[in-house]
């Protein structure tokens, strides 16, 4: 009995006490860097895109709303032909930017895309290509991996030492 | 002025003001559980909100009135009406100010309660006549909750009716003249609050409605309008509990300064707020802790509470 009077007590108490909602359209929420909203795909520092189209994005998607197609250029560089995103399927789980392995697709703190038809939803590359790196300004793919391509050949990555010559019997 | 056309004004501004007051306190119940819950509420519509009520009652009004193939289709028409009436009938007997009464009934009390009795007859029949399980527990277990604090609910009150002489509610306020009787007759107060919290079945004892076990309890397969109407009735319900609080215990229209109406208004408000209080605050019991606390705790006390008044009384006078 003592304690329900408490309850009372302690819950008149809160007349006082500043409520806690944001009221949305007027006034922000903070947002976190790492907030999971609207899907982009980044650019490599020297403005080519990142994004080799391994389909891991894809595979990763556990409600399928990511549908692309891969192409290669004349460097033999691989890139998505189309690249499209259903954001009325998209639940925002942020797997596409765990499994990219070029850091390509990221998700970003943005969550106001309402549209009053839903076909609007549906993404296409150039909506979701964006002209800078993203969260992370100095990855550059091609220059990381071991992968030739015109312009770089094998060896001539960041780190990565000359290929051995398995010809030869000279140490 | 003639007496009946002053009679026939009193009754319409009656029922204009309660009906508006209780649909004021969907409003009014849900601005402060979220003050209480660090919340805003409805306050999008009109200033404060205030036209979120009327934007329901729009709503509601344009909802398909709906029955279903399986109900009792008179009954299941009718008992939302009776709950209504009911309640509206226990409104003739309070004494707003000295004069402003619809019935000054010389068994004004024993009318109330006669009425809130039969308030258990809309809840019945409506969860009877839906033809649905859900609905069907809820009015058993309202029937069951409201005939058990029924009993004690009424020898609360008898404190009361010794210390007045009375059963007319508007000598019972002036009989307060000298002392409310809230302060001899706390047992009492306690006992009628709990049983009038039964009565209007409001949370913490809304196990008829229980929504987290029964769907909605008795009004499960209604909607529309005639949901409304279970909805108004319950806000009335507040209001009458709350109006027949004040007017047994803290001197109705009695009070320094302001004229009586208003006082009597304060009073209500006062105490309508304490039910949102207690809704915001207190967890619903289980049913068999329910009934136990009515037969085993509340019904002795009431007895005790009874006996120990009119001996005092008899002793005195």
């Amino acid at each position: 009995m003592l304690s329900h009077l408490r309850t009372i007590w302690q819950i008149l108490r809160h007349s006082f006490q500043k409520p806690e909602t944001i009221q949305y359209p007027e006034q922000k929420p903070y947002l976190a860097p790492r907030f999971r909203g609207r899907i982009i795909l980044s650019r490599d520092p020297d403005g080519k895109e990142r994004c080799v189209a391994c389909y891991l994005c894809a595979a990763a998607c556990p409600v399928d709303c990511i549908a692309l197609q891969a192409a290669e250029d004349e460097h033999g560089r691989r890139y998505p032909a189309f690249f499209r995103i259903n954001f009325s399927r998209c639940i925002l789980c942020g797997f596409c930017e765990e499994a990219c392995p070029t850091l390509a697709i990221q998700l970003t703190p943005d969550y106001e895309m309402c549209e009053y038809d839903r076909q609007n939803l549906v993404y296409e590359k150039e909506d979701l290509l964006i002209s800078g790196p993203g969260k992370y300004p100095d990855y550059n793919f091609y220059r990381m991996a071991g992968l030739a391509v015109s312009g770089k050949d094998k060896g001539q990555a960041e780190n990565e030492s000359d290929p051995v010559d398995v010809h030869t019997l000279m140490p | 002025m003639n007496p009946i056309l002053r009679q026939l004004i009193i009754i319409v501004v009656v029922m204009a003001a309660v009906l508006t007051a209780s649909a004021g306190l969907i409003w009014l119940e849900r601005r402060l559980l979220a003050l209480w819950q660090d919340r805003y509420g409805p306050n999008r519509v009109g200033p404060f909100g205030l036209m979120q009520v009327m934007a329901d009652m729009i709503k509601i009004f344009l909802k398909e009135d709906w029955i279903p193939p399986f109900a009792d289709r008179p009954v299941f028409v009718i008992a939302p009406a009776l709950l209504m009436v009911t309640v509206l009938m226990s409104f003739a007997v309070v004494p707003f100010a000295p004069g402003i009464v619809v019935s000054d009934l010389n068994v004004g009390l024993l009318f109330f309660l006669a009425m809130t009795s039969l308030g258990v007859y809309g809840i019945a029949l409506g969860g009877w006549s839906s033809n649905n399980k859900y609905a069907l527990l809820g009015a058993i277990r309202a029937i069951a909750q409201m005939l058990s604090y029924e009993v004690f609910m009424g020898l609360a009150l008898m404190g009361v009716v010794i210390l007045a002489g009375s059963f007319n509610l508007s000598q019972i306020v002036t009989a307060q003249r000298k002392l409310w009787f809230c302060i001899p007759q706390f047992p009492g107060l306690v006992i009628f609050i709990i049983a009038g919290f039964a009565e209007t079945h409001r949370l913490p004892f809304d196990l008829p409605e229980a929504e987290s076990e029964l769907v909605a309890g008795f009004h499960s397969e209604y909607s529309g309008i005639k949901f409304g109407l279970f909805f108004v009735g319950e806000y009335l319900g507040i209001t009458l509990i709350s109006a027949m609080i004040v007017t047994f215990f803290f001197g109705g229209w009695l009070g320094p300064v302001l004229p009586p109406i208003l006082w009597f208004v304060i009073k209500t408000f006062v105490f309508i707020c304490g039910f949102i209080l207690l809704r915001a605050s207190l967890p619903r019991p289980r049913y068999d802790q329910l009934m136990s606390f009515a037969w085993k705790v509340l019904l002795p006390l009431a007895l005790l509470n009874l006996v120990v008044t009119g001996g005092i009384v008899l002793a005195i006078g």
